[in-house]
């Protein structure tokens, strides 16, 4: 059954460990996945996932239900992230989540297009996508190379895909969890889906020579 | 004839996304639909990303270790305990 945030905070501030225990199961992977963006390593993401916490319950009372609980408890990460990453003396490349724009990546690599003077046909396949069958794509030996291809990804294009494709949240969450706009968030999406196809393109047209 | 107004299939790939988000603009979703109609290799690239799409949802997500979440209940408790 579905409770309505108002019902989670209040069983929360009641001290009901079941609820902290399934919100907890629910979201660590993505709260995990979003620190990544911040911090250097894994280790220090899961204590900023346990900092994150102990702030949620202390300020449990001033949660007001203006953005949903799931988007105030990633807000609250994301500052704590920050402040931790501060603290490592990390310089945060605020480009990166606010305008990934700034450095242009190709979808598909700029050579396997006909060139833009071509007399015929300017920017068509030169060498276009060798088939790819549905089911070695989906086969589960396949699955490592996604999760590779993904590990390989910048943490903001992980942290998008991660969300996006498989947690399954909606383009609403991840705009507001990460505090981006649709624009920006369709872009890293973009990029990230792009280059995981390019890694299974690699993997399986070497696999059939 | 030439449409000046036909996307290459360079400038194609770089749609797909807004194209499955539905956020092409009416003139953009129909120069992207008119070139799928006509475009064999184009046509194999959406529908590769589409399973691609389906095969990064079928791997899994970062297990909670049971270490973890013994820690964060932990954490949970002596929050407890204080108010």
């Amino acid at each position: 059954v579905e409770r309505s945030d108002a019902q989670l905070v209040e069983a929360l501030r009641s001290g009901d460990e079941e609820t902290f225990r399934m919100l907890v199961r629910e979201w660590h992977a993505p709260l995990l996945r979003v620190a990544q963006i911040f911090v250097p390593s894994r280790a220090i993401a899961e204590e900023v996932v346990q900092e994150t916490w102990l702030r949620v319950l202390g300020a449990l009372d001033r949660f007001e239900g203006r953005s949903s609980l799931k988007t105030w408890v990633f807000r609250i990460l994301a500052n704590t992230a920050k402040t931790r990453a501060q603290r490592e003396g990390r310089v945060i490349p605020f480009s990166s989540l606010q305008d990934p724009a700034r450095v242009p990546e190709a979808a598909v690599d700029a050579d396997r297009f006909l060139p833009d003077d071509h007399a015929q046909h300017p920017g068509a396949w030169s060498s276009p996508p060798p088939e790819l069958p549905e089911e070695r794509l989906l086969a589960s030996e396949t699955r490592s190379r996604i999760a590779a291809a993904i590990d390989e990804l910048p943490a903001n294009q992980r942290a998008v895909i991660m969300l996006r494709d498989v947690q399954g949240w909606d383009s609403d969450e991840v705009c507001n969890a990460l505090d981006i706009t649709e624009v920006n968030q369709r872009v890293l999406l973009h990029r990230a889906r792009a280059k995981v196809r390019n890694a299974l393109e690699d993997y399986l047209s070497v696999e059939n020579q | 004839m030439i449409d000046t107004e036909a996307f290459s299939c360079q400038e194609l790939v770089e749609l797909v996304t807004d194209y499955l988000e539905g956020a092409l603009s009416p003139g953009d979703l129909r120069r992207f639909e008119e070139h799928i109609a006509l475009c064999d290799a184009c046509t194999e690239y959406l529908r590769q990303l589409r399973v691609t799409i389906r095969a990064v949802g079928a791997i899994t997500p970062d297990d909670l270790s049971p270490e973890a979440e013994a820690e964060l209940l932990e954490v949970f408790a002596s929050w407890r305990a204080t108010v």
